[in-house]
């Protein structure tokens, strides 16, 4: 009798499984969702749903013609739609996140290869797709607490630094924390953010790496350069997209760095060019500019930044 | 004290629990019953018979050996007749030639065993000479001549002698059993083995999840000056050679090198055993301490086997399966690294370690999907290569790449397959492009020295 299973070693393997991590992704930015939902009102929860659900039937569609295994129980498909609304604002038409999902779903992400292949983060690709082809709807900014389409059209406190209208008291500084200004609807509450971001460093679904270097390089320039004479670095962390973008959209893993010199130059570009483009750009805002940008330069910045093997012959210098 | 240990790694679950309070049991082969004993049980030169067909064979009697110095001799474990000589399986899948010894249950031994040396006041050649005529082999799974790693060049300075007592594959407890009951034997072997090298320091390395053989071995070691034991963070791969190397001493053994360029010498806790036996008591490897475990067994635990016999004489004599679970999978060591075999009719080797059976719901792999790049392999790799990366260049067969990537230094350890969530085959495709590319690299060594024999030859001719 021999019907004993051969394999290849090892034969044990570790719990965590993508969808495992996935869902962590998805614990983590309950908070940030809620709170959006809770000082944007109904609509924003709206949004999300719509914004989830068309991600993962665009995968599940897309699969099915093309043959493919069917993978939308891994989560994937719907951490980018969750993303997707995020960064969008409460104002949004609702047929937006639809068609937001099916060019993150199907172009950045599936054309490209699927899960792991896409060489820039798909929500992102997304934002900036809808941000060129329907800009005043993108940037149409309502207060916190005015539910709806009856919402009082305003700016949001990066546009205010930057026009130079914006004199950040205490008061601001706390309803920057507490996620209380305009903004998209899950960038703004900043606590919630860095709770989640914390809970996947611990989880050990990312590094701390990008993150940390992220949003300590933005603090140092801008601290270094200040605006209009006023230099308020802390203030500047917690407004716009910085949180959201630092811990869980620079850390995509399919277009982030995976070796650890490779993250910790990835968190400085991104921060670079998120103060360069928020100070001296024609945007207010550009942590999905900076980040997208760097996506590009990963795979250059993977070759370059390989770890040094254990053992490795010492190099002989000529 | 401090525990020690290497960077990266990962931390499976140990399932030691299983056979780790189980004492060592000696199980004798039945009467009639068959033993093997293959002639390649080590690196090196395989062994050639010395008995034919028909003959009586008595414990202890050197049945095979070859005249090579990278080898080692094989003895009989058991009295009886040579019934057959023939390939048989080993662990890991090949066929070896193999003498067969048909148990007359007497265990008569051979004139001359037992013969106990004083190794105090023995030459380090006659110390050599005994070991290498025991037939010790690393016990801990490579199987290199005990002899030949205790004697390296000359112009290497030992300066560490490390016992390799972390044991760190999953399942096992031999190295855990032989500490606590025979740990005086381990520290007499290595007493001998640092007459060898008078200025090396002996030091045990054991893992923190056996806190019970630490304090065994400290125990057996008091009063001893150069000799310590030395406590280790749990994390697997920790008794690789190198890896260890690196908890203790802080030095990296170079890609391509043996320990002693890093002034070090490794041991495994039972080949330790295995010289003192053939110096304080003149019995070759003719035993070996085997975990049965898994889910799939009725009384996991530890035996004391006599080489040769199969794994399915283990498995009889220790109360077989469970009926009701029985095991799909069975392997031949730890589940990081042991090979799988497709049958109990396996002749038990002297690097046979385990035998794990696992059930079906143990033996469970999920499916492959697509790699995301979390980069956990990197996190993970003891060897700080990119697994990711060198399964791609696997996958596409781009050789090149691999080798220049550092593809050949993999140790295989398989951390990166345990951790990867998208649950790919990164050591398998990587073990299998290692094969192709060493040995394009080997026929490439032998073109090369082939034609310069030729070119050789040839400028002789022109003369």
């Amino acid at each position: 009798m021999s019907n004993f299973v051969v394999s290849a070693t090892p034969h044990v393997r570790s719990k965590e499984s993508i969808q495992s991590i996935m869902r962590d992704v998805l614990i983590a930015l309950a908070p940030a969702t809620v709170a959006g939902i809770y000082f944007f009102g109904i609509r924003a929860l709206l949004l999300v749903v719509i914004s989830i659900a068309s991600a993962v039937v665009f995968e599940y569609l897309y699969q099915k013609m093309m043959k493919k295994r069917i993978t939308i129980s891994d989560l994937s498909a719907a951490v980018t739609g969750l993303l997707l609304a995020m960064n969008m604002p409460v104002a949004a038409p609702l047929w937006m996140p639809i068609v937001g999902s099916a060019f993150a779903i199907i172009i950045a992400k599936q054309l490209f290869g699927g899960l792991g292949q896409n060489f820039i983060n798909p929500a992102l690709a997304a934002r900036a797709f809808l941000l060129a082809s329907y800009p005043t709807a993108m940037t149409s900014w309502t207060t916190p607490g005015n539910f709806g389409v009856d919402a009082v059209a305003t700016a949001t406190p990066l546009a205010g630094l930057k026009g130079g209208f914006l004199t950040p008291t205490s008061a601001d500084m706390v309803n920057a924390l507490t996620g209380n200004v305009p903004g998209c609807i899950g960038e703004t509450c900043a606590i919630a953010l860095i709770l989640g971001g914390i809970y996947l460093i611990m989880k050990h679904v990312i590094s701390w790496r990008i993150p940390v270097i992220y949003i300590a390089t933005v603090f140092i320039l801008t601290a270094l350069i200040g605006r209009n004479g006023v230099r308020l670095p802390l203030y500047e962390l917690f407004i716009g997209g910085l949180m959201l973008g630092a811990f869980f959209m620079a850390t995509d893993y399919a277009s982030s760095p995976v070796t650890p010199k490779g993250q910790i130059i990835m968190g400085l570009g991104c921060g670079l060019l998120t103060t360069l483009i928020r100070i001296y750009g024609g945007y207010p805002e550009g942590v999905s500019y900076s980040i997208l940008i760097m996506n590009l330069c990963v795979p250059l910045i993977d070759r370059y930044t390989q770890p040094k093997i254990f053992g490795a012959p010492e190099v002989k210098k000529a | 004290m401090q525990a020690l240990t290497f960077k990266r790694g990962v931390h499976p679950p140990d399932g030691k629990a299983l056979s780790a309070e189980q004492p060592i049991k000696v199980i004798l082969p039945k009467e009639n019953s068959e033993l093997f004993f293959p002639m390649s049980q080590h690196i090196g030169a395989p062994c050639e018979p010395l008995v034919a067909v028909g003959d009586y064979v008595k414990v202890g009697q050197k049945i095979a050996e070859s005249p090579a110095f990278m080898s080692s001799p094989i003895f009989s474990s058991i009295s009886g007749e040579v019934v057959d000589i023939r390939p048989m399986l080993v662990p890991g899948g090949a066929t070896v030639k193999a003498i067969v010894v048909k148990n007359d249950g007497k265990m008569v031994e051979v004139e001359g065993l037992n013969q106990v040396h004083d190794y105090t006041t023995m030459t380090n050649e006659e110390i050599l000479a005994c070991i290498k005529e025991a037939g010790v082999v690393g016990l801990g799974g490579a199987g290199f001549p005990t002899h030949v790693k205790l004697a390296p060049p000359k112009d290497q300075v030992i300066d560490y002698i490390l016992i390799n007592a972390a044991e760190c594959e999953p399942y096992l407890t031999t190295d855990y059993r032989i500490m606590l009951e025979e740990s005086d034997k381990v520290v007499r072997g290595l007493q001998v083995m640092l007459k060898l090298h008078p200025n090396a320091k002996g030091v045990i390395g054991i893992e923190m999840n056996k806190p019970k053989a630490i304090e065994a071995m400290t125990k057996a070691c008091e009063g001893i000056p150069n000799i310590t034991v030395q406590p280790l963070v749990t994390k697997f791969p920790q008794g690789s050679e190198k890896h260890l190397i690196y908890a203790i001493t802080k030095r990296e053994v170079k890609s391509g090198q043996l320990p002693s360029s890093a002034g070090c010498i490794v041991d495994n806790v039972d080949t330790v055993v295995a010289i003192e036996r053939a110096l304080f008591r003149g019995r070759p490897l003719m035993r070996r301490i085997v975990t049965l475990t898994g889910g799939g067994v009725k009384n996991p635990g530890n035996y004391k086997i006599r080489l040769g016999m199969t794994f399915r004489d283990i498995v009889e004599l220790a109360g077989g399966f469970k009926e009701d679970n029985p095991p799909v999978k069975l392997i031949a060591g730890g589940p990081m690294m042991g090979p799988t075999m497709f049958t109990l009719d396996v002749a038990t080797v002297k690097t046979s370690s385990a035998l794990l059976c696992l059930t079906e719901e143990e033996a469970y792999i999920p499916p492959e999907s697509n790699c995301i790049r979390c980069g956990k392999c990197v996190d993970h790799c003891p060897m700080a290569l990119m697994p990711f990366m060198l399964n791609q260049f696997a996958l596409r067969g781009e050789g090149d790449n691999f080798v220049k990537h550092h593809g050949l230094d993999c140790i295989e350890c398989g951390s990166c397959s345990y951790e990867c969530p998208a649950k790919r085959q990164l050591a398998q495709s990587i073990r299998a492009t290692k094969k192709i590319e060493a040995g394009k690299k080997a026929a490439a060594a032998a073109k090369a020295r082939a034609e310069a024999e030729a070119a050789k030859k040839a400028a002789e001719a022109n003369k």
